[in-house]
């Protein structure tokens, strides 16, 4: 049996069905309408796993699921080295959505990841503590800093309704993903021009710690009848 | 996970390493595996949070499993220590690490460190002829550095206070100091988004534009913002540093060469860059020293960027000893101004090192 994991609910939920199932392999919720249960039909040996597509990276660095249908911002900040625990299978081509640092639109002396480090050193100096930055993704946000040599700023967890974090004074700063950018700006944030830290979108994810002896030949018939190109797993 | 049998031999080589240091007079002392997490954070800033393995206590907020001995020990000697002091310890501290493969999350330290007014030169000779006689016969590479003289080229800059302060607080990333040191001299071109926003900035007062932009948000004040946007404008009108000073310091930057070598090549440019003679002094005087202690300074490999990329408090001389295929099997260097951070208005010179046993046991055959 071949466990493939895939979003519990709403849009990613709907757009991964869709993918499957124009190519044959049709996926459903079963029981109620709420009920957290599915089925796979147009290919035997595929059992399908509802999960919050934030739990999924672990699920799959656990081998609990062999597949899993999950964004690639989620498996790159939840993951150490994520290619090493997971393989990319294909892009699905939906879900696309940027990681951004934004600022205030008022701060006008700020264009670039330069002009924030340097606005870090003058605030600091100020206000006497490091310029807070607000995310969910702290392993991608801090590896983009440190790369880019940015100093005296902190990183501080928000787990939703970040872009409200500015006015509410409890950051000073955001690093978020955005697809429209109409979010941040209805919030008077702008974004800084070079901080594309990820361009994310759904993946369908294969676990290279998971048990393949007995999934290997589902896996095979399952990539024919997707058109994938398998890589080694 | 180490094996236990390993975990004992390994003990067994700290325990050696720690009765030498005792033995060369310093004072064991102890210090505690919880650190408050904030005085860590405040040195290092957010990239030790991924380095050191954060916790919360219920009472005393985040604490740090400790990442390494040096600021419980300065924080230590500052509150209530001897002058001078010379201490020693023994104990395991905790790295996080980020990438799969076999690098230890968990190890020994043992470490010396002297607080020392008279002569910081005697005193970096001393701790790196102590270390040199542990190491010996392990075939370890030597390498020894000097932050102090590339901060003394970089105080001593023609150009703005503004431009010196930037360079100076990115000694320790390297890249973003290049990338400045590239712009405030000429080398590279303004970013066509700094040219787009200075055009902006030359378009109306500051609190004009400021108010134009939309709902005034945030803690950073309006007169924050325009102090920076007048400090733009200011340095978009600086000259760039001179092309023959430029020269020097990227020179000096990747100045590699035996140390007595590296010191006939600093000799050579300090009249063209007065502004390191002290510094340049310094490394003469720590030469004679290290001669003095029977090191081979015509052989010793120096590099001028050395310690530039490791915890952002070494402030002059730094040494580390290197095998193939691990991590530095011991490091060190002077770290006066941490002792000021942390010394609450007082400071003293101060230096010392760490030796990893584990690395020096698996050297040695015993793991």
């Amino acid at each position: 049996m071949l466990k493939i994991g895939v979003p519990s609910k709403g849009r990613l939920m709907e757009k991964t069905f869709e993918w499957f199932g124009a190519r044959g392999v049709a996926m459903r919720q079963t029981g109620a309408e709420r009920e957290y249960s599915g089925a796979v039909e147009g290919i035997d040996g595929v059992e399908l796993v509802m999960l919050s597509a934030g739990e999924i990276p672990r699920e799959l660095a656990a081998g609990r699921i062999h597949l899993g249908v999950t964004g690639s911002d989620l498996v790159r900040d939840k993951l150490a080295d994520w290619d090493v625990q997971v393989a990319e299978l294909s892009p699905l081509g939906f879900g696309h959505a940027d990681l951004i640092i934004a600022v205030p639109s008022c701060w006008i002396d700020v264009d670039t990841v330069d002009d924030l480090d340097a606005a870090a050193a003058a605030f600091r100096a100020v206000h006497g503590f490091r310029l807070r930055i607000a995310t969910k993704y702290h392993r991608l946000v801090r590896e983009f800093l440190t790369a880019q040599g940015v100093a005296d700023y902190q990183l501080v967890d928000s787990q939703g309704a970040t872009e409200g974090t500015v006015k509410n004074l409890t950051a000073e700063a955001i690093a978020d993903i955005t697809s429209s950018g109409e979010t941040l700006r209805a919030n008077h944030l702008k974004i800084l021009s070079d901080s594309v830290i990820l361009q994310s979108q759904a993946v369908l994810f294969a676990s290279r710690g998971a048990d393949w002896t007995q999934a290997r030949g589902v896996l095979e018939r399952l990539a024919t009848q997707l058109g994938l190109i398998l890589p080694r797993i | 996970m180490s094996q236990p049998g390993n975990k004992a031999a390994i003990r067994a080589e700290a325990s050696l390493l720690f009765a030498a240091f005792q033995a060369a007079g310093a004072v064991a002392v102890e210090a505690d595996l919880l650190l408050p997490a904030e005085t860590l954070l405040d040195l290092y800033g957010e990239d030790i949070r991924a380095r050191a393995y954060v916790t919360t206590d219920p009472l005393r907020g985040e604490m740090m499993l400790r990442p390494d001995f040096t600021v419980p020990v300065v924080q230590a000697h500052m509150a209530d220590g001897a002058d001078p002091a010379r201490y020693c310890y023994m104990g395991e501290v905790f790295r996080k690490q980020e990438h799969l493969g076999n690098r230890a999350s968990e190890y020994l330290q043992v470490g010396f460190e002297v607080f020392d007014r008279t002569a910081p030169e005697a005193a970096d000779a001393e701790v790196f002829a102590l270390f040199a006689g542990l190491v010996s016969g392990l075939g370890l590479r030597a390498v020894t550095g000097d932050i102090g003289i590339l901060m003394a080229a970089v105080r001593g800059l023609e150009t703005t206070e503004r431009r010196r302060a930037a360079l100076l607080r990115h000694i320790w990333r390297p890249k973003r100091f290049r990338a400045l040191l590239d712009r405030f001299a000429g080398r590279a071109a303004v970013p066509a988004g700094r040219v787009a926003l200075l055009e902006r900035l030359a378009g109306g007062a500051p609190d004009e534009l400021i108010a134009q932009a939309g709902a005034f948000i945030g803690l950073r004040a309006p007169e924050d913002i325009a102090a920076r946007a007048q400090a733009l404008i200011e340095d978009a009108q600086a000259a760039p540093i001179k092309a023959p000073e430029a020269a020097l310091l990227y020179d000096l930057l990747g100045l590699q060469a035996p140390a007595g070598a590296a010191l006939g090549h600093l000799r050579g440019i300090t009249p063209m860059l007065p502004a390191i003679a002290p510094a340049v002094d310094r490394f003469a005087h720590r030469l004679e020293a290290l001669r003095a202690r029977g090191v081979a300074v015509d052989t010793l490999a120096f590099e001028a960027s050395l310690g530039r990329t490791s915890m952002e408090y070494y402030d002059g001389f730094v040494f580390s000893f290197h095998a193939d295929g691990m991590p530095a099997v011991a490091t060190g260097g002077r770290y006066d101004a941490l002792t000021a951070v942390l010394g609450a208005g007082r400071s003293i010179p101060a230096v010392g090192g760490i030796i990893r046993p584990h690395l020096v046991a698996a050297l040695k055959g015993a793991i």
